[in-house]
């Protein structure tokens, strides 16, 4: 599996709080039952109007195409456990997510999938989304080993990132079948010992 | 850290390993699986040529997709009925239990394991669901997962998991007349906001929790995710064992005692240290109403919307998008704002009990004209219960539609939707923008009899004046 120590390119702003996983990607994608057209649908309806016409969203606009960084503020993700989500954003392009706060179960959905989830102040979002904006063709360069995010090479912020999903990616063990599989034997034992398991 | 609360007892127990990375690998006692989330977990065991490890630990059953007008098959949208056979091929070629619609145990995966029993206290319970943290009612850790974590369940019967913090949240006190299960834990999210839960799992307690029934607990624990946190509990007790006694997977009598002794093992001690600790008052908490595009973005049902300036800088650019989207103006009263469609049902409210609590609002009373107005049980249990009790018949001559189980309009995935911009009083859980299938679509959350009064009187209204 690989390892996943640094994450360049572009980044596309989104901004604001508690943007859930329904704005997303809207219930009604979920009814495919692969993940393949994935990538066709994120923020769908937030980025076009009801005759389909683009609405100027930033996953639109042309300088933020190719992007595989995305800065967004608190709590993204909120809502649905729906994979689909990380899903979308990973198949449009996006490798990587700068944010102020993450809902739980979305930052995991992300590690599982290779992409970190990492957080910094709301006064560095706020600079960084600016720069974004103002220069977008900003090369930003995310460094999971030293924990820092360069601009154009040099370095810019640090950031945060929960350690153990950290320690997932950089070591290539985020995909993690193979690892738990590999204690099948002693998941055994475990269960053997709970009461519901062996009935009371 | 926190320290002897059942949290830390049932984790403990279910650890298998410290993992490499820091993370844990838990098993996971009980597995819960419906149609969304499930094919492309299966289609990634498939790939890998693995099978499923446990295959008695999981359940399936069907909620999002199907139709509550029939549940004839084939059904009228194809890609439903695509997740359909998909899920029916995947129990079938893995050996998995699959509570379809023969079986008479179909319904809402949050509904259909407590009411078989299937759920019990000191479990590890996954499902790639968020509203997973419901089973927490009975003492579990339960919680939503993606689908790449379905597939290490199904492949594995393991999550390699981050602990949490644990938070207990007393509340005080006796409910006043009016006040339910759904508007303590609407007020719960209203104080703690929807980030606040982040990082943490939630042990509700107090006289208010000690005196609630199994549903209502189920109701609060729901919507633990809703203020972010991705478990809620509640302590077993004997609440929980009386539910328990007798289902269908409950343990066997000659069982019995030793399993009871086992859940009360399992509480949190008495002198159990906490990582937090927040108290609300009973008494303080009114009817809610949720006027926004995040559940707690609420007010008791006499108040007036709040000011933008009353929240703080970061709050207000969400704030405005809620005005904007609800046609709503800070400082209107929330009661007397019309509803186009009122909805009784999901997993945060479509139990029997919520159903009896809505009937008795549209007993002797009509729905206003201007209403679109149904009510879905959660599971065909629940249906055939309430129609025992002559339920239906009376929701049917208020002027209510009578459904089959699912989750119908809670998130719109079958052919129940909101259309344009209509509004809904709605029992379900999520007021996000687009839920309800229109993207101009808005929501209000509320109990169901505050829905059923809302139905009646075209209106929002406070229950306690329409049953005055
Ligand atoms: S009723 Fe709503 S919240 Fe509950 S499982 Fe169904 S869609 Fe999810």
């Amino acid at each position: 599996m690989s390892k996943i120590n640094q994450i360049e390119g572009k980044a596309v702003p989104v901004e604001g709080n508690d943007i859930d996983t329904d704005r997303i990607i809207p219930a009604r994608y979920l009814k495919e039952i692969t993940f393949t057209n994935m990538g066709q649908y994120p923020f769908y309806d937030e980025r076009f109007d009801a005759e389909g016409k683009p609405k100027g969203h930033p996953f639109d606009l042309p300088q933020f195409q190719g992007s595989h960084l995305l800065f967004v503020n608190q709590n993204f993700g909120c809502g649905s456990s729906r994979e689909h989500a990380p899903q979308s954003l990973m198949r449009w392009g996006v490798r990587a997510i700068i944010g102020e706060s993450f809902a739980e179960i979305f930052a995991g959905n992300c590690t599982m999938l290779g992409i970190p989830t990492a957080t910094v102040s709301q006064a560095d979002m706020q600079k960084l989304q600016a720069l974004a904006k103002e220069k977008p063709a900003t090369h930003f360069t995310l460094d999971l080993d030293k924990k820092v995010l360069l601009a154009d090479g040099k370095e810019h912020l640090k950031f945060d990132i929960h350690e153990s999903k950290r320690n997932a990616l950089v070591n290539g063990t985020w995909d993690t079948t193979g690892i738990l599989l590999a204690n099948a034997a002693k998941t055994a034992e475990v269960a053997k010992k709970l009461p519901y398991v062996s009935g009371y | 850290m926190s320290k002897g609360t059942l949290y830390d007892k049932v984790w403990a127990a279910h650890v298998v390993e410290k993992l490499p990375t820091g993370q844990y690998q838990l098993f996971i006692g009980l597995h819960l699986i419906h149609e969304v989330t499930s094919p492309q977990a299966f289609d990634m065991i498939t790939e890998k040529g693995l099978k499923v490890a446990y295959p008695n630990r999981t359940f399936a059953t069907v909620d999002h997709i199907v139709p509550t007008k029939s549940q004839a098959r084939p059904f009228q949208d194809n890609e439903a009925e695509q997740m359909m056979e998909a899920i029916e091929k995947n129990v079938k070629n893995f050996g998995v239990s699959f509570f379809d619609f023969k079986s008479g145990k179909q319904g809402i995966v949050h509904i259909v394991g407590p009411e078989n029993g299937l759920t019990q206290p000191g479990m590890t319970i996954a499902c790639g669901d968020s509203h997973t943290s419901t089973h927490g009612a009975f003492g579990t850790l339960a919680f939503g997962i993606g689908t790449t974590q379905v597939r290490d369940v199904l492949a594995t019967q393991c999550l390699s998991m981050d602990a949490l913090k644990v938070r207990r949240i007393n509340v005080t006190g006796k409910l006043k007349p009016g006040v339910t299960a759904k508007d303590v834990t609407l007020y719960i999210i209203q104080k703690l906001g929807v980030k606040g839960g982040i990082g943490y799992a939630y042990e509700y307690g107090g006289e208010v929790f000690d005196a609630m029934t199994m549903e209502e607990r189920m109701t609060v624990c729901n919507m633990a995710i809703e203020g972010g946190a991705r478990i809620g509990y509640v302590n077993p007790d004997q609440t929980t064992f009386d539910y328990l006694k007798g289902r269908p997977y409950s343990p066997a009598a000659d069982k019995w005692d030793k399993a009871v002794a086992h859940w009360k093992s399992i509480a949190s001690d008495k002198d159990a240290v906490y990582d937090d600790i927040v108290t609300f008052k009973g008494e303080d908490i009114e009817p809610i109403v949720t006027w926004g595009i995040t559940p707690d973005q609420s007010v008791g049902v006499n108040d007036k919307l709040p000011a933008v300036a009353s929240f703080s800088a970061d709050e207000v650019k969400t704030v405005e998008l809620a005005y904007k989207h609800m046609e709503l103006k800070p400082g209107q009263s929330i009661k007397g704002t019309p509803i186009n469609v009122a909805f009784i049902g999901s997993c945060t409210n479509g139990r029997i009990s919520d159903l009896r609590e809505a009937a008795k609002v549209a007993k002797g009373r009509q729905v206003s004209k201007s209403v679109r107005a149904f009510v879905v049980p959660g599971s065909q249990q629940v249906k055939l219960q309430a129609e025992k009790e002559g339920l239906d018949k009376i929701f049917t001559e208020a002027g209510f539609e009578w459904r089959e189980a699912g989750c119908s309009m809670c998130l719109a995935m079958n052919p129940d939707k909101l259309q344009g911009n209509e509004i809904s009083a709605s029992s379900s859980n999520r007021n996000f923008i687009g839920r309800q299938g229109s993207k101009t679509g808005r929501t209000m959350l509320m109990s169901p009899a505050m829905v059923a009064a809302a139905a009646i009187e075209g209106k929002v209204a406070d229950i306690r004046e329409v049953m005055a």
